[in-house]
């Protein structure tokens, strides 16, 4: 078809703490990485990341991989691989030293060592008092190590691709994945970049919500191409709602805030936390907070004129701690809530934040999924990791600090093993022209004119669905009336037309490939959501509220063909330790 | 209220032109805001912006002769009429999309990564936390681009001189305790343009979002060269 084409080893799709990781380690071993990165690389959203990095350093109170192992599978409400998290919660030790010595600026202890602060859900010895294990830089820590990645690469010489947006995987006349054509914003022109091994690193999908704490760009791309590539997406129904969000608005409150000694108020100035987790109170799991604000919303003692937000109270902990350890929440509260921490509480309200779901793989960061005869069969030659992929460490519910420790780890392990991989299969295979043209006929798709719903509309009804009928706390009703709602906004999409068909840095162009990516992966979280009938973690259901392990102590599995569901069982078999069996979840 | 947009494609436009649009407000309302009621009117217009919080450093724009980053400028603050234009200096893509290319090449001429040549310890390097203190408004650019692009030095010589951007991540390193490549760096700053066209001229303070201070990390600079007697 007379389409540009270049030529890599192996091909990043996104530039955020994960595929940066991974390309250094490509770019190490001397492998011609190119990393395609929608904007530049360091306005991905790892940027935002505030609180820290989880690490069982035992810098501030002893600590253990072991106790970080037990916290996160508890955190997860045991629907986490077992042997997955033993192995990130081991290898956070060697993977936060490495970024201390690539330049990141942690925050400092008196004896020299990394500082390390509270955080939810995390205990010493297996359930006891909280831990102290979180690595922080100041409340920037996604940009302190989001910033120091892209400057390794720059020194690794790292060929970037910004500004270029993936379409869609290519296959060869097997079907293997060799490579994804892209689009070049500026230009409009569509390039194909043919890979020995390509790795989806593009972050989660926040946006699929109203009100959220991710970044315009996060539209669940890689996800979606995945989808549409046949791969099915995991436990898409756990999506994490940020306690802290400033109230209306969403914008993150770290975390970090409760870790520092914040806490939350109700209308009646009453330390309601205590109610619902007696023991961890304030740092209990992100799941346990987030329906704790919305209970006391819901039963009438939330704050403000409508009584729709509670309070974060800061200002005892003193101007000189909120300088030093919280200087960007301050920024942010003081911009977008109008209130000063020092002095005030801050408004909030939970936010949607996280993807506990995504593209699974094993971890390697390999995908795998269903096929022949096992339920974990690897798809040569692809790749994902970081918040798009699942390699099942956060199970029902993330804990604060493992997101960062996740896309590091697993987006050092995936650039190793991509090493393995294109030096035991060094030839590069053949572009399918009929999946050429497929991926050429998502852009063509967009040239049609004439009357058409417009993107921007459809985007808006979508949101709000989403927000309305996926929120946190989900019944049958609620969902079911969702889903149909969502089946009717999908049926209109083809009928979207763009008025603006220019070529050159066309965002409308680039918003019309973004909603449909997100379509998709809107409708596996509701579909995946509607099917689990327990709660368990950030799946919260009145009509079935306790957890059932009986039923469903199992992974789900959306595709795309035909809104279809599949299982597979939990990993609960650790590497080298005793398992964690499933046990009530009290913080 | 009323605001006016620079818009230029170079699809379908022969020269650039200011274009008005009414936007509705609202309390609490951030100049980000208010250009995405423009893109919902008009899908034809462009611009650059992602986190929405101050963060990614994607949407910077000069709004009534200064810039900022939208998404953290209340339109409270704005004086009418508002009007919105690419950054200075820089070449127009489309609309307020400006090509950065320069912009970025003069961070990778500054070297900016940590250089450590001694064998690495098995933990982390200690650094106290007086060291750790000295990259405070530092390490805190996020490159939006908004001091280089209000910089006279820069818009005269932007293939010469580094600018304010790149020479604070410059002395980012210099001042890290961690990082052994201070002569080097120093050398590489030589010469009439590099780091001495700055003329403290004081722009790059004055605008930049994050409240950092590059002309006195760039005196810093100057500082160390005359110790070092490079």
């Amino acid at each position: 078809m007379g389409i540009p084409t270049r030529h890599f080893d192996a091909l990043i799709i996104g530039a955020g703490g994960a595929g940066l990781n991974a390309a250094l380690q490509l770019a190490g071993a001397d492998l011609r990485v190119a990393v395609v990165s929608k904007v530049f690389p360091t306005r991905s959203h790892t940027v935002a990341a505030q609180g820290g990095v989880n690490a069982a350093l035992a810098n501030v109170l002893p600590d253990s991989w072991h106790w970080h192992m037990f916290d996160t599978v508890k955190g997860s409400d045991y629907l986490g691989d077992q042997d997955a998290i033993e192995f990130m919660c081991r290898e956070a030790i060697p993977t936060v030293y490495e970024l201390e010595h690539a330049g990141v600026p942690f925050s400092r202890l008196d004896d020299g060592k990394i500082y390390q602060r509270a955080f939810g859900g995390q205990s010493q010895n297996f359930g006891g008092d909280q831990a102290a294990r979180t690595c922080a830089a100041a409340d920037r820590t996604g940009h302190a190590i989001l910033h120091t990645l892209y400057q390794q690469n720059i020194r690794a010489r790292t060929h970037f691709f910004d500004e270029f947006f993936a379409i869609d995987l290519v296959r060869d006349a097997e079907g293997i994945i060799c490579g994804a054509l892209v689009l070049e914003i500026e230009t409009g022109e569509p390039l194909l970049i043919e890979s020995k091994a390509t790795l989806l690193a593009t972050g989660g999908w926040g946006q699929v919500f109203r009100t959220t704490s991710n970044a315009h760009i996060n539209t669940g791309d890689g996800a979606a191409m995945a989808l549409r590539a046949g791969i099915p997406l995991m436990d898409m129904e756990f999506f994490q709602f940020h306690p802290t969000g400033i109230a209306g608005k969403g914008m993150l409150i770290t975390e970090g805030t409760r870790g520092e000694g914040g806490y939350l108020i109700n209308k009646d100035g009453e330390r309601f936390m205590e109610r619902y987790a007696p023991r961890a109170k304030d740092l209990a799991s992100r799941d346990v907070v987030s329906r704790a604000i919305v209970t006391e919303v819901k039963e009438g003692r939330g704050c403000g004129e409508n009584g729709d937000y509670v309070m974060l109270k800061l200002d005892h902990l003193g101007e000189a701690v909120i300088s030093k350890r919280l200087p960007g929440i301050r920024e942010s509260s003081q911009i977008f809530a109008g209130v000063d921490p020092v002095i005030e509480p801050i408004p909030v309200f939970p936010t949607a934040h996280y993807a506990m779901g995504g593209i699974p793989t094993d971890r390697f960061g390999r995908v795998a999924m269903p096929a022949g005869h096992g339920s974990e069969e690897v798809v040569v030659g692809l790749y994902a990791a970081g918040e798009c992929a699942c390699a099942s460490v956060h199970g029902a519910n993330r804990l604060g600090g493992n997101s960062l420790l996740d896309i590091l780890v697993f987006g050092r392990l995936a650039g190793k093993d991509i090493i393995d991989y294109v030096r035991e299969n060094p030839y590069q295979r053949a572009v399918d022209s009929a999946s050429l043209e497929q991926a050429m006929g998502r852009l063509g798709r967009w040239e049609q004119t004439g009357d058409g719903p417009t993107v921007g509309q459809l985007r808006a009804d979508f949101r709000k669905c989403m927000e309305d009928h996926a929120g946190v706390f989900r019944t049958e009703e609620i969902m079911t009336e969702g889903y149909n709602k969502l089946c009717e906004l999908r049926d209109r999409l083809p009928e979207a037309r763009l008025t603006d068909q220019s070529k050159v840095f066309n965002t409308a162009r680039i918003e019309a490939l973004e909603l449909e990516n997100m379509m998709d992966v809107g409708m596996s979280i509701a579909v995946s959501a509607l099917h689990r009938q327990e709660s368990r973690g950030a799946h919260s259901r009145p009509d079935h509220p306790a957890r059932d392990d009986q039923t469903w102590l199992k992974h789900s599995l959306y595709y795309r063909e035909g809104d279809r569901m599949d299982y597979k069982p939990v990993r609960t078999k650790p590497l080298t330790v005793e398992s964690f069996p499933p046990k009530e979840r009290v913080y | 209220m009323k605001i006016s947009v620079y818009r230029y494609n170079p699809d379908t436009d022969t020269k650039p032109r200011m274009q008005d649009y009414e936007v509705k407000t609202f309390q609490g309302m951030m100049l980000r805001d208010a250009l995405l009621e423009v893109k919902k009117q008009d899908e034809s217009f462009s611009f650059r912006h992602s986190c929405g919080e101050g963060v990614c450093g994607s949407d910077g724009v000069n709004v009534n002769g200064r810039n900022v980053l939208a998404c953290i400028t209340p339109i409270g603050e704005l004086k009418a009429p508002i009007e919105v234009r690419p950054f200075p200096g820089r070449p127009v893509i489309r609309d307020l999309v400006v090509d950065m290319t320069q912009f970025y090449e003069q961070y990778r001429a500054v070297k900016p990564y940590l250089v450590c040549k001694d064998p690495l310890p098995e933990q982390e390097i200690l650094q106290s936390p007086q060291e750790r203190d000295k990259l405070d408004g530092l390490y805190e650019c996020i490159l939006c681009g908004c001091c280089s692009t209000a910089c006279p030095s820069f818009w005269w010589n932007p293939e010469k001189f580094h600018g304010p951007a790149a020479l604070l991540q410059s002395w980012r390193f210099l001042a890290d305790s961690r990082d052994q490549a201070t002569e080097e760096r120093l050398d590489a700053l030589d010469g009439p343009y590099k780091l001495f066209r700055c003329h403290s001229i004081m722009n790059c303070v004055e605008v930049c979002p994050k409240g950092l201070n590059p002309t006195r990390a760039i005196g810093k600079i100057k500082d160390l060269m005359l110790e070092k007697g490079v």
